[in-house]
């Protein structure tokens, strides 16, 4: 390919999944309208949602999910090994998501709620940065088309693209929405990291997070408007529990 | 301008036809919040039912009508190794219903900033030419200090204003074209009464103010206060979320980005409307950020808005809707942050020293 005169290389690309749903990879095969051009940047190597060939000579890894297994460590380590560009896609594999509210209860006690008396192996839910270096992280649950494929296209043309440093306010006020606080609920739009265009708030469905903490983010103010407003204190701690991504707030509160 | 009465009934009538075969917004209750107090939007209305005319505030200002929160300044096409720009300036023709006075004033402003600097902006032109805006004053709320800003009236940048005398509206017609349009319609020569009605109902308006804003002088109060610790005390509490420079009429910072197509054969150039609240407002390139701390973001945005523009341009750009305070959840407001400021000073015990006799 040739852009004004740059040559373009495409990206070859893996996505692997891990413990999750596989909604994140998923969302790469939405949005129909702008699929043809998207998947024309990629030169994809190892993608079992668009493709059944199977490559390992892939330079950008998109990896989805926690890690709750031991082999799963192994072939996470494997792909960072191969990788020069290691992408934690979505909440889990940023932040150890839905997956680690296991965390907080005995591990058996967690297979045997889901698995009854079956043997399963598992472990305690693990983001991914847990065990290997990773260079870019694209939070949500699950992530936004439209922001991956600027990502990609800012990878592909050398450009300048980062995630927005501000809160989910900006685009939810931008939305004109009514204030989730206003009509009495705990929103976490205020600590959390915009860039989903405030999908949920505009829902009227308080944020919960899944894009983790904003840059800099006031938790100390945020703690004091949930009091101030006699709000639950209970309902905040749920919800900044709920995909993990305020761990390091939490630990330090408690 | 031109002073004519109309009743209600017909005023009802004259936005009906105004507003349906036409792109107009009014406002509407969109929610209701805890306590029972309705929320306001500038809403699109297709028949005058739609449209609160009793309503208080809207909760978000009508500026995004001109300074939209996302807008394509050009677009740019690629093709055979070459380029091309293409700028497009047209709006489509709008009509604004029940902007209150400072709403109007806020866009008085902004024409300011947008139209009379060295570089005018077509795309604010454009919007700005093409859009007829119905004012409508009101009862300010306990809250509101456009009165301090003297703010509270508006003489022009309306094509219809609309004070509510009762049974009837008291209009001040302001262009060619509201005038031909009222003229199909029953509208009246204001009576003795009429206008006694409106002496009164101004009267009323401006004994109903029940916050009040000391601005004499701030700008060169700023100045001293520059190294005020009441800055970080507000700063520690700002979330630095930008919701008060998103509701705000007259914040108008932006910033620009380029985006590229997803087939990388175009690209638009976009502006964002952006605030001096959030984190990497004033980072710049290689990384540095000159405002990392909150409190001193914060303190730049009442610099903007109480002393560049006072000391520039001889005049305020808060035009005292409060709807910062409202919006912030951290209850941080123009008149506490000002207030504090003054306090601070005024009550200050330690650097007593008389001022010199009159000679």
């Amino acid at each position: 390919m040739n852009h004004l005169g740059f040559k373009i290389d495409k990206v070859k690309i893996g996505s692997f999944d891990f413990t999750c749903c596989e909604g994140c990879q998923l969302q790469l095969a939405n949005k129909e309208s702008t699929l043809p051009a998207f998947l024309g940047l990629l030169d994809i190597r190892n993608f079992r949602e668009i493709s059944s060939e199977r490559h390992d000579d892939y330079d950008i890894a998109l990896v989805e999910g926690s890690i709750t297994r031991s082999d799963e460590v192994e072939r996470l380590k494997a792909i960072r090994a191969q990788a020069k560009v290691l992408i934690a896609f979505g909440t889990c594999a940023c932040f150890g998501g839905v997956n680690n509210l296991k965390n907080k209860i005995p591990q058996d006690e967690a297979v045997k709620v889901v698995y009854g008396d079956k043997k399963v192996e598992t472990m305690p839910s693990m983001k991914i940065s847990d065990i290997v270096s990773v260079d870019l992280m694209i939070p949500g649950c699950p992530v936004s088309k439209a922001e991956v494929e600027r990502i990609v296209v800012g990878v592909v043309t050398r450009s300048p693209n980062n995630l927005p440093k501000y809160p989910v306010c900006v685009d939810c006020k931008q939305k004109l929405n009514t204030c989730l606080f206003d009509l009495g609920e705990v929103c976490l739009g205020p600590v959390t990291k915009a860039g989903c265009d405030a999908v949920c708030p505009t829902g009227k469905t308080p944020c919960l997070g899944c894009r983790g903490p904003s840059d800099d983010m006031n938790f100390p103010s945020f703690i004091q408007i949930v009091k101030e407003k006699n709000l639950s204190l209970d309902e905040m701690q749920e919800k900044l529990a709920f995909y993990n991504g305020f761990a390091d707030y939490l630990d330090h509160e408690s | 301008m031109i002073y004519k009465v109309i009743s209600k009934t017909e005023f009802s009538k004259f936005i009906d036809a105004l507003v349906k075969h036409n792109n107009a917004y009014g406002p509407q209750k969109v929610d209701t919040g805890t306590g029972g107090k309705p929320i306001y939007q500038f809403m699109p209305v297709k028949s005058a039912d739609e449209i609160d005319f009793d309503y208080s505030v809207t909760h978000s200002s009508a500026k995004h009508f001109f300074l939209p929160f996302r807008d394509d300044l050009s677009r740019f096409t690629f093709e055979d190794g070459n380029w091309e720009q293409e700028v497009r300036y047209e709006a489509p023709p709008l009509i604004l219903i029940g902007l209150r006075p400072c709403d109007i004033s806020a866009i008085n402003m902004l024409d300011e900033v947008m139209l009379h600097g060295p570089y005018p902006s077509p795309y604010y032109l454009a919007r700005r030419k093409n859009t007829f805006i119905i004012g409508m004053d009101h009862l300010p709320l306990p809250d509101c200090f456009c009165k301090s800003m003297n703010r509270h009236t508006v003489n022009h940048g309306f094509n219809l204003f609309c004070s509510d005398i009762g049974d009837k509206y008291y209009l001040s017609i302001n262009s060619s074209k509201a005038y031909s349009f009222l003229k199909e319609f029953m509208i009246e020569e204001p009576s003795y009464e009429d206008n006694c009605l409106l002496i009164e109902r101004r009267k009323t308006i401006k004994h109903s103010f029940e916050t009040n804003i000391e601005v004499t002088g701030l700008p060169v109060f700023l100045d001293i206060e520059f190294d005020s610790p009441i800055w970080q005390k507000w700063g520690d509490k700002c979330l630095s979320c930008g919701s008060c420079a998103m509701v705000c009429p007259t914040c108008y910072c932006y910033s620009v980005e380029e985006r590229f197509d997803v087939d990388l054969k175009g690209s638009s150039r976009q502006n964002h409307l952006y605030s001096c609240n959030l984190l990497d407002f004033a980072q710049v390139a290689g990384g540095h950020n000159f405002r990392p701390r909150n409190g001193d973001r914060l303190k730049y945005r009442y610099y903007h808005h109480y002393r560049g523009f006072a000391a520039n341009d001889n005049q305020q750009i808060c035009v005292g809707c409060n709807r910062c305070g409202r919006a912030c959840l951290a209850d941080i407001n123009p008149k506490d942050v000002i207030n504090d400021l003054r306090l601070e000073r005024e009550s200050c015990m330690i650097c007593v020293s008389p001022s010199p006799d009159r000679t």
